[in-house]
Parts: structure tokens; sequence; C-alpha cells
């Protein structure tokens, strides 16, 4: 018996001493190979043949497809990378292999289309992965949203914004305001509250993580540039009644009457500057704002929007 | 040295998927088997026969005991080297040849590479297959599988062989020449460990024997000494058609079969017998002293283990 | 005890081509070259895309399933009709009953993929009428599914040591396809949190990492491979090995044999 025992000891010694150097190996090996899940999108592009490849598991092939897109995006938006390239082949792919993983349409609609670093800057190409989304969902109303939402935030093309609500607006089950949105684009397209609408539907109309934080920080820079151009209103307006500039936040908000100090979406007070101008106290939280910062002032590379 | 010393060997099981219940195999079980010996090991099927010879292979491992082969412990694996097994109903890789696999395990058993060949031509002989050159396993009869077996298990030439169920398969001239072959093997000096049913192959081989039953021992020792108590009765045979009175009145129990007679009478009665044949002027054949057969005797401890097993439980 | 392994390993060896085992080449050669004739009829301009993608593949696909076929009866089947009792009366232990039938099976896919590369390189040089330098590293891929061969055959051993055969396939084919996406389970598993990322990240870290050995596409399309990569997937492939080989070591070790 102690024989048995000696081999065994033994043996399990070596699995152990080799469990461990494979595990180390296997981290090695990633180093080694990033984005290795993605070769196959450079050199098979063609969703066609890959949809012929996958011998008839397409559902669990768009599966794995839109796993790896959503990390490729994910991954490189975190660095601060300035080109997604495969994510226009991702998530086509995905959509080839299922038609109906409506989730890769919404994603493409976020990401496709803004310009880089916030996306692929692709507006195009999102647009065509929409039209092939509503071609095989036809009843899916959120699809018409997401060609509206492209249209509108990123292409500025109000009338096919338009009329994308309205087709959008015939499907049963819409939602109403696709309706209102539709009209709204005739009057107020350039207004923060058709803007905010528009952001606000797509957070409350999403369950991925990406889009929900991209929604909001885009929310939150429209409330900034709001609040901005209120405020900056207000300094001219004291300076027109006193011919006085306001030398301080307290001053401008004790003689317009304002309840405390104005505070951005964060918490953090606005700045008065010295030569008047109203600046957010911390810019590198607002990449979608437009104002409130100071002159010269560059977006930091990487950074982690660890803010609810 | 003893060649076996088997100490206290028990194997018991577990059955059942969910609740597991013991079932027991081999009760502990002590035996010594002696240098040079052939040495049979009987019992009905299923009593514990095949799971001792796992055991002492290390095919299986047992629950509680332990036992010495050639004086070492029986886990030792260089002791293979001086053992040969014959398991039941052997089965061999179908698509070698004979001499390939006999060569192989001429390898496994450290046998030199020089000697190889002329090892496995010589042992080939011994069993009675020369002409098998070229030929793969898969096209042999079941007694020339049996006959590859026996040479695996000598090819080596080991001091010790266990064969279990050596006969199984062979025509009654297959089963003479593996009768023929042990004795030989016995005569080379080597110990012989053999298990069966079949109590006339045991009669004329075993120097030893002993009988389990239900995985229990139920007796050993010399075959003369089982078999030759049969107190103080005798048989006579004698020609005749029919058994005298006189012999009748002895209250000799008769058996006629063609124009012999045969009677079974006490030891003290024995003189008036003859006396009696005498009269009648019978042509007597033989008189001997009555031995039991091993049949009777195992035949006679397995009743016994019935009855105690039955008053037992 | 070396000798013994080697004997053990060269009788595995020829059980396996005794059993027909080769005869899985002439499949191979008539699929190959099949292929190659009907790519050069069409000259799309891709034949010898499709010769080095379609030969690796059916190198790789062919062996991993004589690996486990073969592999899964290696000590199950000796089981079963107890062959292996005849061996083990012998001064033979068990361990190296294992790793004898381990470097029989895997000497035997080694053989195997000897021949089928032949036929690669055949096709190849009916497509493309010359070789050229990047055709070197067609023999990298090759490496690396031999390297693949090693884990499945010591995968199918491990289970072969406690399984039926029929479940064993089972488990390993199973573990050959999970493993073909083995990183995109370990980025998946990034992304989880809590107790279910420990379970994950030790599940994908213990799958075999198949995925970094299929290189046929990148091969194809003549990418380098980094000399370092090679050097890491060797030696991952001879500790996974040894990995599974030991559990089944330990397995059969105290294994009671029918």
């Amino acid at each position: 018996m102690k024989q048995r025992r000696q081999v065994a000891i033994i043996a399990g010694a070596c699995l152990i001493v080799s469990l461990a150097a494979s595990a180390l190996l296997l981290r090695h090996i990633d180093q080694l190979r990033p984005q290795a899940t993605l070769e196959d999108v450079l050199y098979l592009n063609s969703p066609t043949v890959l949809k012929r490849l996958s011998l008839g598991y397409n559902g669990l092939l768009a599966d794995i497809y839109w796993t790896r897109a959503v990390q490729y995006f994910g991954f490189r938006h975190h660095s601060g990378a300035e080109s997604f390239n495969l994510l226009a082949p991702l998530l086509e792919i995905t959509t080839n292999l299922d038609p109906h993983l409506t989730a890769a349409y919404h994603f493409g609609a976020s990401f496709l289309a803004p310009h880089p670093p916030d996306g692929a800057g692709q507006p195009e190409r999102a647009i065509q992965l929409m039209e092939f989304g509503i071609q095989h969902n036809p009843n899916d109303w959120k699809l018409y949203y997401d060609l509206g939402f492209i249209y509108y935030m990123n292409l500025k093309d109000y009338p096919k914004a338009a009329d994308a609500f309205a087709r959008g607006s015939k499907v049963p089950n819409a939602h109403p305001f696709l309706r209102l949105l539709a009209a709204q684009m005739a009057e107020h397209a350039g207004e923060y509250e058709t803007a905010r609408m528009m952001w606000s539907a797509t957070y409350q109309n999403s369950q991925d993580k990406q889009i929900r934080q991209n929604a909001v920080e885009h929310l939150r820079g429209l409330r900034a540039d709001e609040d901005i151009t209120e405020l900056q209103k207000l300094v001219a307006r004291f300076g027109q009644r006193t011919g006085q500039l306001p030398t301080s936040m307290s001053e401008l908000a004790a003689a317009e009457g304002l309840r405390g100090l104005p505070v951005d979406p964060l918490g953090h007070p606005y700045k008065l500057t010295p030569d008047s101008r109203i600046e957010l106290t911390d810019p590198d939280y607002f990449p979608f704002a437009t104002k409130g910062f100071a002159p010269g002032y560059k977006p930091p590379q990487q950074f982690h929007y660890d803010q609810p | 040295m003893p060649a076996i010393e088997i100490l206290g060997l028990e194997k018991i099981y577990q059955v059942g998927f969910w609740r597991k219940r013991p079932k027991v195999a081999l009760r502990p079980l002590n035996l010594t088997v002696e240098d040079g010996e052939i040495f049979g090991f009987l019992g009905p099927n299923g009593a514990g026969k095949t799971t001792t010879l796992k055991l002492l292979m290390g095919l299986i491992f047992p629950t509680a005991g332990s036992a010495r082969i050639l004086g070492r412990d029986w886990t030792d694996a260089e002791v293979k080297a001086q053992i040969g097994f014959l398991p039941e109903q052997p089965y061999f890789y179908d698509h070698l040849t004979a001499h390939e696999l006999l060569n192989y395990y001429a390898q496994l058993s450290g046998v030199p590479a020089k000697e190889r060949s002329h090892r496995v031509e010589s042992t080939l002989q011994k069993v009675a297959l020369p002409d098998v050159k070229g030929v793969q396993l898969r096209k042999f009869s079941k007694g020339m599988l049996q006959r590859i077996g026996i040479a695996q298990a000598i090819l080596h030439d080991p001091k010790l062989v266990f064969f279990d169920e050596p006969m199984s398969g062979l025509d009654p001239m297959g089963r003479r020449e593996v009768r023929d072959l042990m004795e030989q093997l016995k005569q080379e000096g080597k110990t012989v460990f053999f298990s069966t049913h079949i109590l006339s192959d045991a009669e004329a081989l075993c120097d030893r024997v002993a009988i389990i039953h239900k995985g229990e021992l139920r007796g050993v020792g010399a075959i003369e000494d089982l078999t030759s108590t049969v107190k103080g009765k005798v048989e006579l045979t004698w020609q005749g058609a029919q058994v005298p009175s006189a012999i009748k009145a002895l209250g000799a129990e008769c058996h006629l079969s063609g124009d012999t007679i045969r009677a079974i009478i006490d030891e003290s009665k024995q003189e008036a017998a003859i006396d009696a044949l005498r009269r009648e002027r019978t042509r007597l054949i033989s008189l001997t002293p009555l031995r039991t057969s091993l049949e009777t005797y195992f035949l006679e401890k397995l009743r016994h283990a019935e009855t105690t097993a039955g008053r037992s439980s | 005890m070396n000798n013994r392994i080697a004997h053990i390993a060269s009788n595995t060896f020829r059980e396996a081509v005794r059993d027909r085992v080769l005869y899985n080449l002439i499949a191979f050669a008539v699929l190959l070259s099949a292929a190659a004739i009907f790519v050069g009829q069409i000259s799309i301009e891709i034949e010898k895309l499709v010769v080095i993608n379609l030969g690796l593949t059916a190198v790789s696909l062919f062996g991993i399933v004589i690996a486990i076929f073969i592999g899964i009866g290696l000590v199950s089947k000796e089981i079963e009709k107890r062959t292996l009792y005849t061996v083990l009366s012998r001064p033979v232990r068990r361990w190296e009953f294992i790793i004898g039938k381990f470097f029989g099976l895997t000497g035997t896919l080694v053989v195997n993929t000897f021949f089928m590369a032949i036929g690669v390189f055949g096709a190849l040089l009916y497509v493309s009428h010359k070789f050229v330098r990047a055709d070197a590293l067609i023999f990298v891929a090759l490496y690396f599914i031999i390297l693949e061969f090693i884990i499945i055959c010591s995968l199918s051993l491990l289970f072969s040591s406690f399984s039926t055969p029929l479940l064993s396939a089972v488990f390993a084919f199973s573990l050959f396809v999970i493993g073909s996406f083995a990183e995109d389970l370990r980025g998946f598993a990034a992304m989880t949190h809590g107790f279910t990322r420990w379970l994950a990240t030790g599940a994908a870290y213990l799958i075999p990492n198949f995925s970094a050995l299929n290189i046929v596409s990148s091969i194809a399309h003549a990418q380098p491979v980094p000399s370092q990569l090679i050097l890491h997937n060797s030696l991952y492939a001879l500790f996974y090995a040894a990995m599974a080989l030991s559990g089944a070591v330990i397995i059969f070790e105290y294994r009671n044999l029918k």
C-alpha cells in the first residue's frame, strides 16, 4: 500500500505544479495575443461565409460575436482609443448570424455613429445596420427610434429623423412618444428639450450598461450647457442692471435671487471666472458638454467615469 | 519459506446506488501455500476464488489484511517478475500474433532481449502450439487461447504460477495436457496455485487443497487427510448376479452393475462377508478400505456451511 | 522502467495501426485531392488559401476524432476485455501503463500527421506549382496541431481511466469545442463580478486553450508567429498534459478493476 500512496503523492504534486504552471502560461499567452478573438473578423469579414461555416449553430456564434463586439468596444473605449474599425464588422456579423439579436442594433446606434473617441464615426454604416434590423424586425418600434436617433444626433438630418419616427409610430404597440418626436423634429429640432427627451428615452429603453452610461453622460452635458447658458444670461443681466460685472458667484446668486449657489449635475458649484465667464469646476466629468471649459482645455485621453 | 502467505485478506463491496449495502466477497482469509506444491483452491462458482486471485494480483484492493508472495509484500511490483497468472477466460489483444503477444509479455516481464525469441518458441512448444506463426489472435479457438494464456503465464520461468480455472474450455485431451504441464511445473520445482470447481482435476493433481464457499474458508489440508476417514467401512467387489442372502443379512449396502456386485459393509463384519462369499464359491475381485471421494467431502462441507449459516442467521 | 513504458507505447501504436486507424489517411487523401483539383480548375485566386485552410483543418479534425475515439478505449477497453489482467500481473506499475499508453497514442497521431502533412504539401504544390518561404509557416501550424493532440490525448486518457467509453467521448469532445473558444471565455469571465467571477475564472483557466493553438486562418494569410508564443504554447501543452495525466495516474492507481 505504501507504493500506491507514494505514486499518488508524486502524481498529486505533479498535478498541482502543472496546474499552476499552465495557468501562469495562459496569462502570458493572453498577453501575447491581445484581441486574439478578433482575428476571424480580420480575415473573414464576409458575414455570409461565416454563416455557412457555422454549420447551423448561428445563434450561438452570434452570441459569441456579440460578446466580442461589446468587449472590443468597451476595452478600447476605456483605453481612449481613437479608432474602432472592427466594431462595424463585428456587429454586422452578429446581426447576420442572428438578425433578431436586437441588442446589437441598439449598440450600433449608440456607438457606431458618433465620432471617435465616442464611437466609430461611421453613421452611414450605422444607418445600414438599422435598416437591416428593421427589415428583419419590422414590428420592433425601438429600431425605428434608433434610426431616427442617428439621423437626429449624428447627421443632423431632421427631416429624415422625422420620417423614421413617423414610420415607427405606425408600428402596433409603438411608444406614443414616437409620434411626439416626429412632430418635434419639424419645429424644435435644435433645442435642448428635444435632445433631452431623446437621451432620456434612450436611457429608459435600454438594459445595456454602456448605452445607459453614455446616455447619462450626454444628459449631464446637456444640463450643464443649459445651466451655463442661463447663468451667462444672468451675468449679462446683472451687468446691464448694475453697470458692473459680478465679482463672485455668491454676489450673482444673491442679486439674481437664486436659492443658494448654483451647482452642476454632479453637485460641484459652477465657477465665475475673473473675466466673468461661467465654468465647470470639474470639466473632465463632462465629456459631452460644449460650454464651461477654460480656453485651451484638453479632455483627458483615458478616464474612467466612475460617477453614478 | 512458504510461497504464499495470505494474512486475513478481506474484501467487502459496497453495492447499490443511493444507499450502499455491504456485500462480503471474501471474509478474512488465512492460508499458507508451501514452496513446490500444487495447491488447489476449490469452491463453487461465486465462492470468492477469483476475488482472492485478483486481490493477490493487485487488481483489486482489500478492505483488510495483507499477503506475502515469495516472502515479499504482495504489492511489491518486483515480485511479479517471478510469478505468472492465467486469468479466467483470458482475452488478448486481437490484432497481434501469438509471437508478438508473447514477445510483448516477455518484454514487460524483463526477459533479456537475447533470450526472448528462444523463450517464446520453447514456450509455444510446451503448450503444444507450434504452428501459429503470423496468425492473429482473433482467429484462435477457445482452446488455443487458453493455451496462449498458459504460455504467457510460464514464459518468463516464474517460481510461482497462479491459474484461474485453467481447464475451462478445453477438451479432454487438452485437459490432460494441462494436467501434465502442471505436473511438469512441479517437477521443475515451481509452486502452482490453481482454482477450479472440477474436483476430479484437483484430486488428480493437488498436494493440498482449500475449500472456499460464500467467501469463507471451509477446509484446508492434504487430500489423503481430508478423505481418509470413513469410519471402519470396507468395500467388497465380487462377480455374481445376485446378492447372497448371507451378505444381505450383514446389513450391506449393495450395488449391482453388469455381473459385478459392490457391497459396503462394516469393517468388523469383513471376515463374515468373505466367508459367506467363499461358501457361495463366488469370485472375489477386491476388498478395499473405503475412502470418501473429495466430492463427498466437498459437498458435505458445503452443506455444513449452509446449515450453520441457516442456524446463525 | 523506461523500457516498459517504451514497450507499452509501441504495443499501443501497433494495436492502433492493426486496428486500421491509418485508413483514415485514405479518406483524407481523397478529400484533399478532390479539393485541390476542384479549386485548381476554378482558379479564383484563393486556391492556396483554400488548400491550406481545408488541409490544416482536416488534419486537425481527423486527428482530434482519432485521438478521442482511440484514446477513450485505451484504458476502459482493456478493463472491459480484461487484457489488463495479464499486463498488471507483471512487474508493470499502473502509472507506467498510463504513461506508455499516452506515448503510444500520441506517437500514432504524430505519424498520422506526418503522412497528412505530405498530402497537404503535395496539394499545395499542385495548386501553386512552387513553394515560397511563407509556406514554412505551415510547419508551425502542424506543430501547434500536434500540441492540440497532446492535450486531447491526455484528456482522453484521463476520462478513460474512470468513465465509460461513451461518456469519455462526450466529455473529451465537449472540452475540445469549449476550448476552441477559451479566449472568449476568459474575456467573459473578466466581465463578471463577485463569486461568479471566481468560479468563471477558475473554469476558464482549467479549460484547455485550444483557441491559441488554432492558427490555421492566420497561417493561411501568411502571418508570422512570434517565437515567444511558440515557446509558451509548447510549455503550456506539456504542463496541461502533465496535469491531465497526473489525474489519470492517481485515479487509476486507486481503481478496483472489475
